[in-house]
């Protein structure tokens, strides 16, 4: 005979087993297409253009699909320089310019404030699929159409409204106490703000800043509109047109290669600062 | 409290000074907000009022743009193409993103490497996420049709991405992929900020899980679903990266969404125009939608 307790035990054991094999099985199809993805990009030139089963490499690993794509467009480090200024330029351009309006708005009163405040959170609400025709237009008078600062520009005004309202709010909750202290101790202006604020706003920079690296990363449409020439593609860009043949025969292994060299600095970035990520998210989206 | 200047000097003078101390630092922000987005918001309306080709002088032209939209059965075709893809979208991704943030919502074993797998997608591109997935579709080396035909679930390895209704499926599957995880985290923080004596007291009293379920946690989580709704809806309007990646607007063009066709229209025909009078009627449509979704917000707010 098996007791009650025992027999309890071994229902919470199955209920346990079930759940995780569940969740095995849940995780297999977020994260297979990874693998699969990855696995595959080392396959031998030969090898690459088979039925994938399996998957990896059979006969050994080999870097040929990366080395072809060097062969596309203006050299894959080209591609991937232009995608790494433009993400980096964006993160600078993005801080320092939100850290300035954020603490405009949180620590000083001025003429139509809150108009200025609303006149940024609209950019959220309008789209910039919807404006992209001027945009083109806009950015060639002023003489900065195909070129990487012009898209950088772009992509830190998309940036603005979250970036802007997150560091308001930090500097929203830094006591003001601090700032009289350091203010009575003779620290002025933008000193005190680089030297007694930003440390204390730092989890709120971090924020902003694995944002605008993603968000300028990723972005396709903006780049495909307003890059016209071959070596100023971003990552994305360049990949789309070797998908597409536009820079001769489609060779999946290329693409393959691409993928995991466009998926890697995400996850990196992700799975490093997991924290101030979740804790955007949670802002931006459940405020 | 955004009121509250910290300066509190007392003469006028002074806070003149601070005033323009103020604008001094939001003046960056404003300038990049003016000069990229009002400037082009503005620039869109007098724009769509022409006939505006790439080279060569435009030419004023009334309300021409909007009365031909009327008579285009593309920009139909595009705009019934983009409403049947968000409501088929955003059901598939509540389908599966709810059912994951139960699954996810008790602190156990393992379950934040769970979340955190679940999320991963969320933070690659559109735009790559397509290219993955495209690959993974593709008939003669891809992964999906030779793994059902080794499983035996279909005869011959099938080309995905050649009829309407396997493309349409594979991309639903690709966003369902990339996004369910956003979805899940949203749905999360709605689930736990139920206070667990309300489960708690509505078991005692005889509720099933289900009966829990329907009449407790639903209604509680209506702001939230809400939320998730408007940020489902609104991406899936504005979808363009699959589309053109995956099918290049195929098979027979069917797959063109309202963003594709402004593409086209702006970037490939070059008729910038009637491309700018396309994206006002984006903007309307996006405009009314809002209005819809905040109204479903506050609605929400009526039951707490």
């Amino acid at each position: 005979m098996i007791s009650a307790k025992e027999k309890r035990a071994r229902k919470r054991l199955r209920l346990q087993s079930a759940y995780h094999l569940t969740g095995i099985a849940i995780a297999i199809f977020f994260l297979a297409p990874f693998a699969v993805t990855l696995l595959a990009s080392f396959r031998h030139g030969t090898e690459a253009s088979l039925p994938p089963l399996p998957p990896w490499p059979t006969a050994k690993i080999s870097f040929d699909s990366y080395r072809l794509l060097d062969t596309f467009g203006a050299g894959i480090w080209r591609h991937m320089i232009n995608s790494l200024l433009v993400s980096l330029a964006t993160v600078v351009l993005t801080v320092a310019v939100s850290l300035l309006a954020g603490y405009g708005f949180s620590r000083y009163r001025f003429p139509l404030k809150n108009v200025l405040f609303v006149l940024i959170i609209t950019t959220l609400m309008i789209p910039f699929q919807s404006i992209l025709t001027p945009l083109f237009i806009i950015l060639a008078k002023l003489g900065l159409n195909n070129s990487l600062l012009g898209l950088t520009l772009v992509y830190v005004t998309l940036q603005l409204p979250f970036s802007v309202f997150m560091m308001r709010n930090a500097f929203d909750a830094v006591p003001k106490e601090i700032e009289e202290a350091a203010r009575i101790d003779g620290a002025r202006d933008l000193k005190l703000l680089g030297r007694v604020l930003l440390p204390l706003v730092l989890p709120g920079v971090a924020t902003v800043a694995i944002f605008a690296f993603l968000n300028a990363w990723n972005e396709f449409l903006a780049a495909l509109v307003l890059l016209s020439s071959n070596e100023r593609y971003t990552l994305p860009v360049l990949m789309t047109a070797v998908r597409a043949g536009r820079l001769g025969a489609i060779n999946w292994g290329a693409v393959q290669a691409g993928v995991v060299v466009m998926t890697i600095p995400c996850l990196i970035v992700f799975l490093l600062l997991q924290r101030y990520y979740m804790r955007g998210l949670m802002a931006g989206a459940v405020k | 409290m955004t009121g509250s200047g910290l300066p509190r000097q007392s003469s006028p003078r002074r806070r003149r000074r601070s005033q323009w101390r103020g604008l001094a630092y939001i003046a960056p922000a404003m300038a990049l907000v003016i000069v990229f987005f009002i400037m082009p918001v503005l620039f869109t309306g007098w724009m769509s009022l022409h006939n505006w080709p790439l080279m060569g002088a435009s030419r004023w032209i009334g309300f021409n743009n909007y009365f031909r939209m009327y008579n285009d059965s593309r920009f139909i075709t595009a705009l019934n193409f983009t409403a049947y893809y968000t409501v088929i979208v955003t059901i598939a991704i509540f389908s599966v993103a709810f059912p994951l943030a139960i699954f996810v919502e008790k602190e156990r074993q393992f379950v934040s490497a769970y979340r955190t797998i679940i999320f991963l997608p969320v933070v690659v591109g559109l735009a790559t996420a397509s290219l993955l997935w495209v690959w993974l579709a593709n008939v003669d080396s891809g992964f999906i049709g030779p793994a059902l035909k080794g499983l035996d679930l279909v005869a011959k390895s099938p080309n995905l991405l050649a009829t309407f209704d396997t493309a349409f499926l594979t991309i639903v599957v690709m966003v369902v992929w990339k996004i369910a995880g956003f979805t899940m985290i949203i749905l999360l923080t709605g689930l736990q900020a139920i206070p667990a004596e309300l489960n708690e007291a509505a078991r005692i009293d005889g509720a099933g899980r289900w009966q829990r379920f329907v009449h407790l946690t639903l209604p509680l989580m209506r702001k939230t679903i809400a939320l998730a709704l408007i940020v489902s809806v609104t991406g899936s309007i504005l979808a363009f990266d699959q589309f053109y990646i995956m099918t290049a607007g195929g098979p027979q063009n069917k797959m063109i969404s309202v963003v594709y066709y402004i593409f086209n229209q702006s970037f490939v025909s070059f008729n910038l125009g009637y491309g700018a009078a396309l994206s006002i009627a984006l903007l309307a449509i996006l405009v009314a939608i809002s209005i819809v979704q905040l109204w479903l917000l506050r609605a929400g707010e009526d039951h707490p």
